[in-house]
Order: C-alpha cells, then sequence, then structure tokens
C-alpha cells in the first residue's frame, strides 16, 4: 500500500505542481520598485523591470522584448506622473495582457499616496522645459515615500494573492524597520550639513533634498530636458562661487563635461549621483540607493574629497 | 483683515510651526508635571483665541482661507492641477496633439515638383480609450487645402489568445516605413520604393480589418504575425473593379535583443490586391525590411545609431504579361550630440509599370532637435529619374507639435 502510494505521489506531482499558485511576475518600469517589490514578496514573486537604473527614465525605448516581458506580468508598478508616457501606453496596449491595464488590478501606479512635490498651480506651457504637470516624478528618493511605495505594493499583492497575505505584512513590516533603521544613519551621515546648498543636472533631487534638508540652489540644465547653453552655466558658475556650492549632483545617464567644466572654474565637485537601483553594480537595493549616494555627499560636503 | 488680528494669526502660526518640530524630534527631553500644565494652559488659550480671531474675520466676510501649514501631508490621490469645476465634462476628452510639417525646397525638379514652400501637412491626432475593450485612435491629416483621414481606427485590446484587432483605416503593415506617419521619418521624404510600388508619395493607407498574433520563439525573441484585409482601392495602387474584390497584406515580424545596447528588427512581408486594369488583374507585392538599432543606455539621450533597409518586389499583371521590377533602400542615422542627428540615404526603384525604367537617388540629412517638440531638417538630394533628368535639391524642413506628449516612435 505504502509502495502504491509512494508511486502516485511520484506520478502526480508534476499535475500537482502545476496546479501550485505560481509565482506572481511583476514587471515594473524602474529597477526600484522592483527591489521594493523583491523585498516585500520574497520567493512568492519574481520581478523584472523595464529601464535599467543608469538610463534615463524619461527616455526608454518601446522595444518589443518588453510587450514580451509585459504579456506574462500579473502585476506592472508604474511611476506615474507621465514618466512613462514616451513609452508605456503603447507597450501595454500590445501586450494582449487585460490584467495590467490602468484601471485593472494588475496595474499599481506608486505615486499614489506619495509626497509628490513641485505639483504646478499656474499655467503649464512647454516655454518651461520639458515639465510634469501632475508634479516631479523622482518621488522615490525620498524614504518616507519608499515607505509608503512598500505598503501600497504589499496591499497590492495581497489583494492579488491573498494566500500569502500574512507573509507579505511580515515582510513589510521588516522591511519597514530596515528602512527606519537605515534613515536615521543616513540622516546622522547628513545632519552635519542641513541647509547646504547643492547643484544637481536635471530637477531629479527635490524629494531627496526635503528630505535630507539640503538646498538645490540651480540645474546645470537651463530648462528640463534642454542642454546646458553657455550663459546659463556662467549664471551657474558665479552662484556657486557667490553662494560657495561644494556639490554639483549629476545623474549617471548625463554628460560630465559641463559639470566638470563648472568644477573645474569653481572648485566644487562635480559628484555621479544615483538615482536608481543598478545605477552603478554596487547598488544592489533599494537601501543601497541611500547607502551610495549619501555616503558619497558627506564626503564631498566634509570636504574629503578636495 | 485688520492689521492686528492679521498679527494675531501671524503669532499664532509662528507658534503652532514652531511646535510642530518640537513634536517630530526623536527624544525630546523629558518634561515635568508642572511644565505640561504650563502647556495646556497656553494651548488652551491660543486656541480661544485662534476661535476668536475666526469668528472675527467671519464677520469681516472675509473668505476663512488659511494657509495650510508647511508640512501638511500630501494628498493620497493626486488631483488635476489646477483643474476649474467648468472642465470637468472634459475628463474622458481624447488627448490632441496638433504637428504642423513645413517644407521649403531649392533647386531644380522637373519630375517631382514640389513648390518652393508648403506646410506640407498640419496633423491632428485624437486618441483614447473607448472602454475596457478599446482604445481608439484618430489621425486627420489636413494638407493647406483639404483633410483627409490618415488613420482612424478601433484597436481591440483585450482580445483573448495572443490577438490584438484593428478596424478603421490605416497604415498596412507592409514593411517597416510604410506603418509611420511622415512626420516620424527619418528622412524629409518617402524613399523611392515607397513611392513606386506603394501608391505614391504617401504610401498605402487601407481601410479594413486586421488581425495580429504574437508568437514568442525561444530565447525571448518576439515574433508577430498580422494579417489584414482591405477594401480593394488604394490611390496609386489597387483597383477594384467590383465590391468583392480586396486588398489583402501579411506581415511576419521578428524583433530580436542582441546586446544591452543593439537590436534587430527583421520583417518579411506580402500583399495582394486588384489593379484595375482588367477583371482579374492583381498586384502583388513581397517586401523585406530590416533594422539594426545601437543605442548604449547610459549614454541613450547623447549617443545611437541606426541602420534600415527595405527591398520590395511588385509583380503586376498588366494586359498580356505580368511586370516585375524591384526596389530598395537602404540608409542610415547617427547621433552626434543630444540634439544633431546626421544621416544618408541610398534609394533605387524600377517603375512598376515599365521594370526598364529606373530611377535613383542619393540623399544627406542633418538633423537638429530644439527640444523633443521641435525639429529642423535639411536634406541634399539627388534624383536621377527614368527620364534622364537629375534633380539637385536642397529641402529644408520645420517640424512642431502642440498638445499632448505622444509616445516616441520606435
Amino acid at each position: 500500500m505504502k509502495r502504491l502510494m509512494a508511486l502516485l505521489v511520484i506520478l502526480f506531482a508534476p499535475a500537482f505542481a502545476g496546479t501550485l499558485p505560481a509565482k506572481v511576475r511583476i514587471v515594473s518600469t524602474l529597477d526600484d520598485f522592483s527591489s521594493i517589490a523583491e523585498s516585500i514578496g520574497g520567493d512568492l514573486v519574481e520581478a523584472d523591470s523595464l529601464a535599467k537604473g543608469y538610463q534615463d527614465p524619461h527616455f526608454v525605448d518601446a522595444k518589443p522584448s518588453f510587450i514580451l516581458k509585459l504579456s506574462r506580468a500579473d502585476l506592472l508598478i508604474v511611476a506615474g506622473l507621465e514618466l512613462e508616457i514616451g513609452y508605456l501606453p503603447p507597450l501595454i496596449d500590445q501586450s494582449r495582457n487585460a490584467r495590467i491595464h490602468p484601471g485593472n488590478p494588475g496595474y499599481l501606479d506608486v505615486s499614489t499616496g506619495c509626497e509628490i512635490l513641485q505639483r504646478p498651480t499656474g499655467q503649464v506651457t512647454r516655454a518651461m522645459g520639458d515639465v510634469h504637470p501632475f508634479g516631479n516624478p523622482h518621488y522615490w528618493l525620498d524614504p518616507d515615500n519608499g515607505r509608503i511605495i512598500a505598503r501600497s505594493v504589499a496591499a497590492k499583492l495581497s489583494e492579488l494573492d491573498p494566500g500569502n497575505r500574512a507573509t507579505y505584512e511580515k515582510n513589510l513590516a521588516a522591511f519597514e524597520a530596515k528602512l527606519a533603521e537605515k534613515d536615521r544613519e543616513w540622516l546622522a551621515k547628513l545632519a552635519p550639513f542641513t541647509g547646504a546648498e547643492i547643484i544637481t543636472f536635471h530637477n531629479s533631487w527635490p524629494n531627496f533634498a526635503k528630505h535630507f534638508r539640503l538646498n538645490v540652489v540651480g540645474n546645470i540644465e537651463p530648462k528640463p530636458g534642454i542642454p546646458p547653453t553657455p550663459s546659463h552655466t556662467l549664471e551657474i558658475i558665479n552662484l556657486i562661487k557667490s553662494r560657495n556650492v561644494r556639490a554639483i549632483l549629476v545623474e549617471p545617464y548625463f554628460d560630465l563635461k559641463t559639470p566638470k567644466f563648472v568644477a573645474g572654474k569653481t572648485g566644487a565637485t562635480a559628484l555621479v549621483f544615483y538615482p536608481s537601483v543598478r545605477g552603478t553594480p554596487e547598488i544592489k537595493d533599494y537601501f543601497a540607493i541611500f547607502d551610495v549616494d549619501v555616503e558619497a555627499l558627506a564626503k564631498v560636503l566634509g570636504g574629503k574629497n578636495r | 483683515m485688520t492689521r492686528r488680528s492679521f498679527r494675531g494669526l501671524a503669532a499664532t502660526f509662528v507658534v503652532l510651526s514652531a511646535l510642530a518640530p518640537a513634536a517630530a524630534q526623536d527624544q525630546p527631553p523629558p518634561a515635568s508635571a508642572e511644565e505640561v500644565r504650563l502647556l495646556r494652559q497656553e494651548i488652551e488659550a491660543l486656541k480661544a483665541q485662534v476661535q476668536a480671531l475666526t469668528a472675527q474675520i467671519g464677520a469681516l466676510g472675509a473668505p476663512a482661507a488659511v494657509p495650510p501649514p508647511e508640512a501638511a501631508p500630501a494628498p493620497p490621490e493626486f488631483a488635476a492641477p489646477a483643474a476649474a469645476p467648468s472642465q470637468t465634462s472634459n475628463y474622458f476628452n481624447p488627448s490632441i496633439a496638433a504637428i504642423g510639417n513645413f517644407l521649403g525646397v531649392g533647386g531644380s525638379n522637373h519630375t517631382e515638383n514640389l513648390p518652393s514652400m508648403s506646410l506640407r501637412e498640419s496633423e491632428v491626432s485624437l486618441q483614447a480609450v473607448v472602454d475596457p475593450y478599446a482604445r481608439a485612435d484618430f489621425f486627420l491629416s489636413f494638407a493647406e487645402e483639404g483633410v483627409e483621414v490618415e488613420e482612424g481606427f478601433a484597436s481591440f485590446t483585450t482580445l483573448p489568445g495572443g490577438l490584438l484587432a484593428k478596424v478603421g483605416r490605416m497604415r498596412p503593415a507592409f514593411g517597416k516605413i510604410n506603418t509611420l506617419h511622415l512626420h516620424v521619418l527619418p528622412w524629409v521624404d518617402e524613399p523611392l520604393p515607397l513611392v513606386n510600388f506603394l501608391g505614391g508619395d504617401e504610401g498605402w493607407v487601407g481601410t479594413g480589418v486586421s488581425v495580429a498574433r504574437m508568437i514568442p520563439l525561444p530565447g525571448d525573441i518576439f515574433s508577430e504575425v498580422t494579417l489584414q484585409a482591405f477594401r480593394g482601392e488604394a490611390e496609386g495602387l489597387f483597383e477594384a473593379p467590383s465590391r468583392g474584390d480586396l486588398a489583402y497584406n501579411g506581415h511576419y515580424r521578428i524583433f530580436s535583443d542582441l546586446t544591452e545596447a543593439s537590436n534587430l528588427d527583421v520583417g518579411l512581408s506580402y500583399a495582394q490586391g486588384p489593379n484595375g486594369l482588367t477583371d482579374h488583374s492583381d498586384t502583388r507585392l513581397e517586401g523585406v525590411d530590416a533594422t539594426f538599432r545601437w543605442k548604449p543606455l547610459r549614454t541613450a539621450t547623447y549617443r545611437s545609431a541606426s541602420l534600415r533597409g527595405e527591398y520590395v518586389r511588385s509583380r503586376k499583371e498588366l494586359l498580356a504579361e505580368t511586370e516585375t521590377a524591384g526596389g530598395w533602400f537602404l540608409s542610415g542615422e547617427y547621433q552626434l550630440a543630444k540634439r544633431w542627428f546626421a544621416g544618408a540615404r541610398v534609394e533605387r526603384a524600377d517603375r512598376a509599370d515599365d521594370a526598364a525604367l529606373q530611377d535613383r537617388g542619393l540623399a544627406a540629412i542633418l538633423t537638429f532637435w530644439p527640444s523633443e517638440f521641435s525639429q529642423l531638417r535639411g536634406e541634399l538630394r539627388r534624383r536621377t529619374y527614368a527620364s534622364g533628368e537629375t534633380a539637385d535639391e536642397a529641402l529644408f524642413q520645420i517640424q512642431f507639435a502642440i498638445g499632448a506628449h505622444g509616445a516616441h516612435p520606435f
């Protein structure tokens, strides 16, 4: 009898395996959300992303290989605020996957609930450059928003996969605890530089600056999306000199030529600053973005790099 | 509001905002019971003051609009920016955009005699989701005189079986360039094989139905089969003597990422339709297209290159015999800097009616994008026509887009 049972188990095991709930397949537009989703989902999810961490998230090509990824997704996580407007809508339409269409349960816009800065209140025209009428879309660079994103993801995973709700909740609690602990470290490292004035290449860092009490006084870009012009660069040089700004933060996907020129003229440091997971191989998860950036910035502001 | 009451309010806010960060600090010094009592008293007094002042404001008839404290929490749902109540009925309006395409031409050409200056096209697009099952896209093309529907179709995006259907007027998936609108081409003009075999300057536009099925191949290679049936009439290409004569198109596309920075897109096309010369005469078209793209992701907005080409063969049944003609183009584009692109194109195509007649062309293109929404392009073009004429021309194009931000073409 026992032998018969064993035989039956062996014979039907593959069939049972097939009926076991498979992993929740997540596709995020950014590695940052995939990283958070992996923290919450653990072994229960399989997360993939479209844009690379060292790629300008505004300009991602709508490659058909992304259609394949989306066609198999149970959950699509997006930044929203029109950050993905240039490539995502046609990919979703061609995905043949109704689950992830906006408005359906498999579509999650994690900007919901986050603190969004620089939402224009007056008239918006493109004379201002490539502005985002719904507010600055680089909001995940505030750990407080990271916590809200994690909560949204946990709630969504519990909705899609209610059987594992307890695990998602446990992992969320662990994520929040680690984030709180890490955040204290980060804040402590930058505390000596409260109110420090910085220049950034693109307007990607308002949330970061707010959280760490820094003051962004100018951008290398004269207007969002418009490359540096000589007159604006001169203005920035004068600004840096007059206010003794020490750091110029440059996203990895921008040309370092102008920031380095400005740095050379002023004595400030042009620092490659990573806005996303895997922006550099060292940044393996959401926490590491701040580990790396905070460490580097503290060094520059502390004057050890000079 | 009187100056005194304003001062009182301001003082209240100073006190409140001073309290807020204090409360947020991690480890406040332990307060004695006496201190707590005093603070309570003070808060009660302030509350009374705020109430009195609010009443005062109300009595003055001023709107009781109190600016929220600076650290107000973000609203959970993002609201549309500053939408006036009167606009609420516009929420479901489609995304609207208009693109102007201005062309100036210098030099002389007696075969393709373009005007010296023209607003060649003003394209208005209206795009929105219809319901949970479909979306609709309209592209209305306004010439200087007259309008035509360049495309207008519904896409059914939630069909089972990996299918995607489109119904309406659309640019058939014959090759790659024919599916693209004039304003997204990497050149000022359509290449010769499209002009000679697909119905002229505007290419082939058909009215009918299209069904596409995705067939994933091993190794995460994307492939898709598209089958399309159109009314048997298309300007300069098909002409149907009777209603039952339809035009058909089939396209198979394979796309593969070669590396993270490069990819290859290959397509095979076959189309057939009545040419109207006799009751049963057809024109058959076969095509091969290939596009290679290179774009290192880290410097994607500064440096990229692409190489593309198409070959088209036309077999047109004339009164007595079948005329077989062929044509191709090969084109490359290189991004020099964030906003600068240089390109070149070689093209050659027989005439569909008489393969002994061949047109040839060479072109060099320089494009500058002041922003994502405008584009300046110059093209130096030499075309040698079957008639023997060699035309050297300079084409200058300015394009400008307003309205909704569309997806970038790929």
